[in-house]
This record gives structure tokens, sequence and C-alpha cells, in this order.
């Protein structure tokens, strides 16, 4: 029987790296079943097969999409019962944590969320108050849920892969009582750069930069960087609200956090100071960034950005 | 319509915040009431304006959960415009999860619906600034079977309906749901008001209920660390980064930086 049960919602045609990392991260609690939404293509089905997964659950309806977040929990209980798992992983999207939120209630299960290391008996590591303290948690029931952080294992398929069985699982007809509808969802433009919160380096750009973008995006593409901005940045307009880093955007934790013109106040230094290696380039040397930074430098970002971005172009051939 | 704003009493981030005791629990000394939550706060009075606010029979309760001195988050949102506040105070609430905390919060709200009207609209920031797990609007609504439209950047009602933008990475979508639903909005939504002297001095005049498990009819073994389903087991302060090397640029320093980077091994 599974111990574990991984979330995986609608990968499309391959798995991203931050299932692989709950496929990984599952076969330390033992054996490990998904509960799969959405399309289940040969590709993917192979690739849980190389991860080691006994069994593949998908939903007797196809409608979860079509709601926030309640059916899909609803979905969740029913698998987790199916399957007699002790401990549920889904990853640590706004979404995800209020899968795991609803999921825990139904389950009467406890809940721990932004999870950055878990052991084999179910001690769940966290950082929290802004990255101040490292705490471990566990829950006291019989099934645990966790959502857990990006990027803190890396994807390592099972020494001998399977070929997993499917099951449907009967998703209850009043999953969707209770649920707000979405009426409709437009895609955002894909930038090609990495997705923010998995990115291994992220320069960011704040009210220094005044309007111009270009210099980091140059630098972040050199570096095979995502970009992201303070919430000056996305407030005046000059780059989408989506590339936010701090409290109330994206949380990352990268290799390498590049923050250009940038003062770091407290809400943006929560984003980012769990980051590896910070290298801080402002004009500001009374900035409060230069307190958390590895390498600061005072000086104007339109001239240490572009310099660096050639000379790293010119090492790398 | 009848508003209930959850806002909670939270430590100032401004300043270095702890953890303390046997529960390993957030120090509470330095508190304020949670800047997302005035969000939430914001939304619930320009909804009740739009319907003619407290003459026209709409209601914005400011309802906080937590130890005495939790009642100055409900002070301050009477002081920003909120109508009546409520605080849940009760020493078996101490040290309660996620769980037990929408557990209370969720027989709270049934006891406001109970005593007069139905509540129509819960609202809640995104997160608390301390906890910031986002748990509670998603496990207050399972318990209350409502709808819930979390992270809104945008909200109206019509009528009986409830509908909400929401950005997350990829897409944006609009969502909808009936009346009663749960709202958590972000800071995106709207410019919060600040309290002025005249909304202080009203503050005084407005009802504030204190209420114990006993008046919602909780059991204290179902709220606390005995009704919390997780534990925290061990909490170590971080050694505080400590800053690097800094250079002033004298015309070389993005050379310098990818020095910096290739001795890293960062490139
Ligand atoms: C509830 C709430 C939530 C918030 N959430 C977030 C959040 O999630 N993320 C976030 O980032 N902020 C957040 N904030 C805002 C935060 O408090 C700061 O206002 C914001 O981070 C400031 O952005 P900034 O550093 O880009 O701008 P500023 O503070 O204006 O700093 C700009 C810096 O750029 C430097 N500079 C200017 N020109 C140059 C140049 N040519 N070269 C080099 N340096 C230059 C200046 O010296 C200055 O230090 C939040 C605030 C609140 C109240």
């Amino acid at each position: 029987m599974a111990n574990a049960l991984v979330f995986i919602d609608n990968p499309g045609a391959a798995l991203k790296k931050s299932s692989l990392e709950l496929l990984t991260l599952a076969r330390k609690l033992g054996e490990t079943a998904v509960a799969f939404n959405g399309e289940l293509t040969e590709h993917v089905a192979a690739t849980l097969g190389a991860y080691g997964v006994a069994t593949i659950y998908q939903p007797s309806v196809a409608d979860l999409d079509d709601y926030l977040v309640a059916p899909k929990a609803a979905y969740l209980a029913a698998a987790v019962v199916a399957s007699g798992v002790t401990a549920v992983l889904i990853e640590n999207s706004p979404e995800g944590k209020e899968i795991a939120g609803r999921l825990g209630i139904k389950l009467n299960a406890g809940v721990i969320t932004d999870v950055v290391g878990l052991e084999a008996d179910g001690t769940a590591h966290k950082s929290v108050l802004a990255g101040s303290y490292n705490t471990t948690a566990k829950a006291t029931t019989p099934v645990a849920v966790f959502s857990v952080k990006a990027n803190i294992v890396e994807p390592e398929p099972a020494g001998a892969a399977t070929a997993p069985a499917t099951a449907k699982v009967e998703v209850p007809a009043d999953a969707a009582a209770n649920a707000a509808r979405i009426s409709s969802r437009t895609e955002k433009p894909a930038s090609g750069r990495p997705d923010l919160s998995e990115a291994r380096i992220v320069v960011a750009g704040g009210r220094g930069v005044d309007g111009d973008f270009g210099p980091l995006e140059e630098l972040a593409d050199a570096l095979g960087a995502a970009v992201g901005a303070s919430r000056a940045a996305t407030d005046a307009g000059w780059i989408g609200h989506d590339a936010q880093v701090g409290q109330t955007g994206v949380t990352v934790s990268p290799q390498l956090y590049i923050s250009a013109g940038i003062s770091g106040a407290i809400q943006q230094k929560a984003g980012m100071q769990t980051s590896k290696v910070i290298v801080a380039i402002n004009k500001d040397a009374e900035s409060p960034v230069f307190e958390i930074a590895d390498f600061g430098i005072i000086g104007d970002l339109f001239k240490v950005v572009p310099q660096a971005t050639a000379e790293i172009k010119k090492r790398k051939g | 319509m009848k508003i209930v704003v959850l806002v909670k009493h939270v430590p100032d981030a401004q300043f270095d915040r702890h953890i303390t005791g046997p529960g390993n629990t957030t120090d509470r000394d330095e508190s304020i009431l949670s800047e997302l939550d005035e969000y939430a706060l914001e939304a619930a009075l320009q909804l009740a304006e739009e319907r003619g606010g407290a003459k026209a029979g709409n209601e914005v309760i400011a309802l906080s959960m937590g130890p005495s001195g939790a009642v100055n988050a409900v002070k301050k949102s009477l002081q920003i415009g909120a109508y009546s506040g409520v605080h849940l105070s009760d020493d078996a609430l101490a040290g309660s999860d996620a769980a037990a905390t929408s557990l209370a919060l969720a027989a709270t709200i049934r006891h406001l619906s109970a005593d007069r009207r139905p509540v129509d609209l819960v609202l809640t920031g995104m997160a608390s600034t301390d906890g910031e797990t986002s748990l509670i609007p998603a496990q207050l609504a399972e318990r209350l079977s409502l709808p819930q439209l979390t992270f809104a950047s945008t909200l109206e009602v019509n009528g009986g309906t409830v509908v909400a933008r929401r950005d997350a990475g990829s897409h944006s979508e609009t969502v909808e749901a009936q009346l009663p639903a749960l709202v958590s909005v972000t800071d995106q939504i709207n410019e919060p008001r600040y309290p002025n002297f005249k909304g202080i001095l009203a503050a005084k005049k407005k009802k504030i209920a204190s209420l114990s498990l006993a008046d919602i009819g909780v059991d204290p073994s179902e709220v606390g660390q005995s009704g919390s389903w997780t534990v925290v087991e061990s909490a170590a302060a971080r050694p505080p980064r400590t800053a690097g090397t800094i250079i002033t640029d004298e015309g070389d320093a993005g050379i310098k930086l990818v020095d910096f980077l290739a001795a890293q091994k960062l490139l």
C-alpha cells in the first residue's frame, strides 16, 4: 500500500521540475502514488514510472478545472481514502496551499505549508518569519498534508522503473456545490526565461531602473536567469505584477539573487533573503540591502550591469 | 450587506520577531494590525458605502481572535472605519494552529449569523504577516461550506453574485460565486485609508463584543494545542545575514562582479 500521494495538476506535455522534486521527496516516505488531474500523456505516464510511481489515480469527472480549488480538494480527499496513504505532497503555490488547507479539514489532517525539507518520519523543516527562524514541525494526525517549496531537492528517478497501474477515483457528486466558478481565464505571454519561483538565478530591479528593464533582461539572459522586481517597479507598471518578489509577491530562494536599484525594504527582503548568494547594486551606500549582500556595489546600475553583461558574454565566448 | 472582516494582531515586521516558550509560538508583545488586513477592511468599507453605509442597514464587523492585546487590532479597525468589533479571546485558544483557529473563527461567524441576520461576506487579507500560510481563508471556507475567492485583486458584488479577478504567475482569471462567500484580497485591490481624527473619536463610541469559547459553543479541547493537528517541535533563530564585501564603483565594478561570480562558481 502506498505511503505518500503526490498531487499533479495539469502538467501538459511534460512534468514540471517541481513535480519531479515532489516525486523524489515522496519516495523517502515509502511507496508513491499520484493523484493526477488533466490529460495523462504517454510521455508523462512513462516519467511517472521512471520515478517509481506505483499507482496513478485519475478523477471520475473532467470539470475540476472549471472551479477554484474546492473540487480538487474533494477529489484529493477521495484519492487519499482510495490509496490509504498517510502523507500527501502538494506544490507550494497559492493554489496548492489552499487545496492543502481544504483537504486538511476534510481529512482531519494536519497541514504543514512552505516545507523546505522532509524527513522519512514526517518531520518537516520550514523557514518562518521572513527567513529569520528555522523550525521543524510535525502533524499529530494519522494523515499529514505537506505543501513543499520548489528547489529543495534535485529530481532523481527511482533506482528501478515501475509500470504504474491506473485507477479512477469517484469524485463526490457535491464536490463543486460550494465552489467559486472560473468564468474566464487568460494566459500571459511566456517570456522564454525560467519560472521566477524555480529559477537558479534571479536578476531583480527596482525603482532605480527608472522604467527601463532592458539592461537587467540582458544580464538575466546572459546568466540564464529569471527577472524579478520590487513592488515599486511593478506598481509603476514597468514590468508585470507576477515579477514582484517579496511578502506580497513571489518568494524566491535561488543560488544567486542580483538586486539592482532596490533599497531592500523589509517586505522585499522577506521574499529573497534565503537566497544562497546575494549581490546588490545601488547608488546609495546607506541602502538596507547592503546589510544582507554578500557582494555589494555602490554604483550606478546603468554602468555596472551592462559592463557585467559584456564581461560574462566575453568569458563564455 | 453584513460583512465580517478578519483582522489579526501580529508582531510588527519592522522589528526583530521572536519565537518563544514551550509551544514555540511567536512573541506578540510589539504587535500591530496586520498590514495586509487593511486591504480587506478597505474593500469591506467600500462595499458597504456603495450600498448606503450603516444607515441603509449595512454592517462591517471587524473580528479578531487572540489574547487581550488583540483587541487593539479591533480598535484600530474601528478607527479606520469598521462599524463594530468582535474580540474572541480565551486562554484555551493559545497555541492554536490553522485548523484549530479556523474552527474557532467558523464558530464565531456562525454565532454572528445566528444572533440577527446571516453574514453575507467574510473578507480576509491574502495572508497574515506573521504565519504567512494563507491557510485560514481556505480552511474557514471549508468549515463554513462557503465558496472561496482568494487573492482577489478586484472585487464586485452584483445582487447576490460576487465577482473577483485573480492574477496567478502564468495567467489571470475571473472567478464568481453566490453569496454568502469568503474572499481574500491582495495588496493590489485598493489603497487603504488611514484613521483620521474624526474616525478616532467615533471609534470610542463603537461597540466591541467580547466573546469566549463558551459564548460560541466551542469546547476548549477542540482548540489550542489539544485541538491542533500540527506541532512545532523546534525553532532556531537563523544567524542574521552579515554584510559581505562592499565596493564602490571606480569604472570596473561590472568586471569585479563577474570575478566574484566566477569565484563562487555561479557563472
Ligand atoms: C503591505 C505591503 C506589502 C509590500 N510587499 C512588497 C513586496 O512583496 N515586494 C516589494 O519589493 N516591496 C513590497 N512592499 C513595498 C516596500 O515597502 C518598498 O516600498 C519597495 O520594496 C521599494 O521598492 P524599491 O526598493 O524598488 O524602491 P525604493 O525604495 O525607492 O528604492 C530604489 C533604490 O534604487 C536606488 N537607485 C536609484 N537609481 C539607481 C541607479 N541608477 N543605480 C543604482 N541604484 C539606484 C536608490 O538608491 C534606492 O535605494 C510592500 C509594502 C507594503 C506596505
